[in-house]
């Protein structure tokens, strides 16, 4: 039969050694993800109860728990996320099934990619001139809302547009071949096939906005604001609130003698819920390809 | 078929005029926020930027001293070299990471495994990067530390690590796209002559997706410049041309966010906050269109 030859050899071994090579490569990536998770797990663990969750922070902020910037953090999402849905999907709409080729087109696009680009610190500047400032909104909810929303739209879109992409172009074809007019057809047809799609990226828009802190810093979130315990209705989005991330910077870089434990538990539950928005998005999509008809 | 008709025609002059002109005024919305973008920051301080500030002072002085009675300097020039020292040094640590786990993953892995490895990176771009600077903060300030016996362990050596496994999954999603964008004829051409899988990832495969690779470089670089949160924590935070990985460096993000809260509106050191704003604006706008062109640039070749 046939003996290795001596370059056969040399080739067979190479592959090998990089095959391997690029694993350790990969693996050493994961690495970090649970080794961090695992390290603040286990330094968080003397403080995680429900307790925490729903206490406020005491003692200018060295016992207590987390209410105040937990609620805050759902409120900034929430708003920003009515402004930023529709706008984003109905960008990707109009990238997707208006726009022809066309330099303009080609001008849009790199308008999202830049827009994707933009520091988040300039962000935060641009949140002071325009909303704090120029529209008179003051330091408010609304104003960090805002902010966040222009920031994350190139979530959004993108997610949006690789979703209304994946509907085939016959299902469209059908649909004006029965004399349906172009909003007609996205509103019967585009956009009931590609929703869950679309919904995946609304999703991703929750936990990128959530862990955000540069731009929030000096639009809306403050160090410190007393609300009542319990009630889901304590923030007044024309008031300033209290974030699970700027929280986080605060207690570990600004106040001196926190609880040891309190700023893990912090980071444990701002990762804990980002990460957890992020794996349902992930359920969701891998769930929808495997159930796709076409 | 009649009745259809009569409704449409009925409904369309209206309604969807007004809906499309909504769709298309979504669509050019981020066009009008990256110019309200620059128009917002530029406004605030442009008066200073024209009148008063000492461009050249600004760009070459290392004296960072706005907030001194009688000595006022904004010289931003080690902040710059900040910024840059920390984005090289987490770009020599990221790229080889990034590109070596976007060729496995893209040619020498089974498709679960990919699956699995794909959700797991999204997992780690999904991190905030307050969390990375908690992180850089306590576990890798006692890990420098330990390791290089350092006296402190907030430097740009922990910095540019955050930065590194904060930009590693975007340079691995762009390198994997540009890797599946060169046809598969020519993995097919190649194994034909006998080719092993590494010699078609490195004789076929990286010249032929060179640009694409380049792009998530570029990518990746633009979004350590701009990190803020992960720099202003782990970095030591003190004006400082760094001299080794060891150095404290100070950043150009970083300063706008410690700054920015103490300055009064209007103020001299308030405008030259905005006006790093700008340069920073410049800098990723300019990185990342090179990227978009390099991009575009494969799109028209194959």
């Amino acid at each position: 039969m046939f003996t290795e030859t001596e370059i056969s050899k040399r080739k067979r071994q190479t592959e090998n050694v990089m095959r391997i090579f690029f694993l350790v490569m990969t693996s050493l990536m994961i690495l970090p993800l649970l080794l961090i998770i695992g390290y603040l797990l286990y330094k968080a663990l003397p403080v995680l109860s429900l307790e925490f969750l729903f206490t406020n922070p005491k003692d200018n902020m060295r016992a207590g728990g987390l209410w105040a910037p937990f609620l805050g953090t759902i409120y900034l999402v929430v708003v920003s996320l009515f402004v930023s849905a529709p706008i984003g999907i109905f960008a990707a709409v109009y990238l997707n099934e208006y726009a022809r080729e066309s330099w303009f087109t080609r001008i849009t696009n790199l308008a999202v990619v830049n827009l994707a680009g933009v520091p988040s610190i300039v962000h935060a500047l641009f949140g002071v001139g325009a909303f704090v400032l120029f529209a008179g909104l003051g330091e408010s909810i609304l104003a960090a809302s805002l902010t966040l929303a222009i920031m994350t739209l190139p979530v959004i879109i993108a997610s949006t547009t690789e979703a209304l992409k994946a509907v085939p172009m016959s299902f469209r074809e059908a649909c004006w071949n029965l004399g349906a007019t172009r909003w007609q057809t996205i509103r019967r047809i585009v956009i009931p096939n590609s929703i869950s799609g679309i919904l995946t990226g609304v999703i991703l828009q929750v936990s990128r906005a959530a862990g955000e802190t540069a731009p929030i810093m000096f639009t809306g979130a403050v160090f410190y604001k007393n609300i009542t315990e319990g009630n889901l209705f304590a923030y007044n989005i024309t008031e300033q609130c209290m974030a699970l991330s700027l929280h986080l910077f605060t207690i570990s870089t600004q106040v001196p003698d926190v609880t040891e434990g309190i700023p893990y538990g912090t980071a444990v539950v701002l990762v804990g819920s980002v990460l957890l928005v992020n794996a349902a998005s992930i359920v969701l999509r891998v769930y929808l390809r495997t159930r796709k008809k076409w | 078929m009649n009745i259809l008709r009569k409704k449409s025609a009925a409904n369309l002059p209206f309604s969807e005029t007004a809906i499309e002109l909504f769709i298309r005024l979504c669509g050019i919305s981020s066009i009008i926020f990256v110019f309200g973008i620059f128009f917002f920051v530029f406004r605030e301080g442009a008066g200073f930027l024209f009148n008063g500030l000492d461009l050249g002072q600004f760009l070459t002085s290392v004296e960072w001293q706005p907030t001194s009675l009688n000595n006022k300097r904004y010289g931003a020039f080690a902040l710059i070299v900040g910024t840059f020292s920390v984005t090289i040094l987490a770009m020599c640590i990221a790229v080889p990471f990034g590109l070596g786990a976007a060729i496995f993953v893209s040619e020498f892995c089974s498709p679960k495994l990919r699956e699995t490895f794909k959700i797991i990176i999204e997992l780690l771009a999904a991190i905030p990067s307050v969390v990375w600077g908690f992180i850089g903060l306590t576990l890798m300030n006692q890990l420098i530390i330990a390791v290089f016996n350092a006296p402190i362990g907030l430097t740009m050596l922990n910095g540019s690590i955050m930065l590194a496994l904060m930009s590693v999954p975007i340079i691995v999603s762009i390198a994997e796209d540009a890797l599946k964008a060169v046809p598969d004829s020519y993995r097919e051409a190649a194994e034909a002559l006998g080719a092993t899988r590494w010699q078609v990832v490195y004789r076929v495969l990286l010249p032929a997706a060179k640009n694409g690779l380049l792009a998530a470089v570029l990518l990746g670089a633009a979004r350590s410049i701009g990190e803020t949160m992960a720099v202003l924590m782990a970095t030591g935070h003190s004006v400082n041309i760094p001299s080794g990985p060891l150095s404290w460096i100070r950043t150009l993000t970083a300063t706008i966010a410690a700054e920015l809260g103490e300055v009064a509106r209007g103020d001299e050191h308030y405008q030259v906050l905005f006006i790093i704003g700008i340069l920073l604006f410049t800098i990723t706008f300019v990185v990342n269109l090179i990227a978009d062109l390099v991009i575009k640039g494969i799109r028209q070749d194959s």
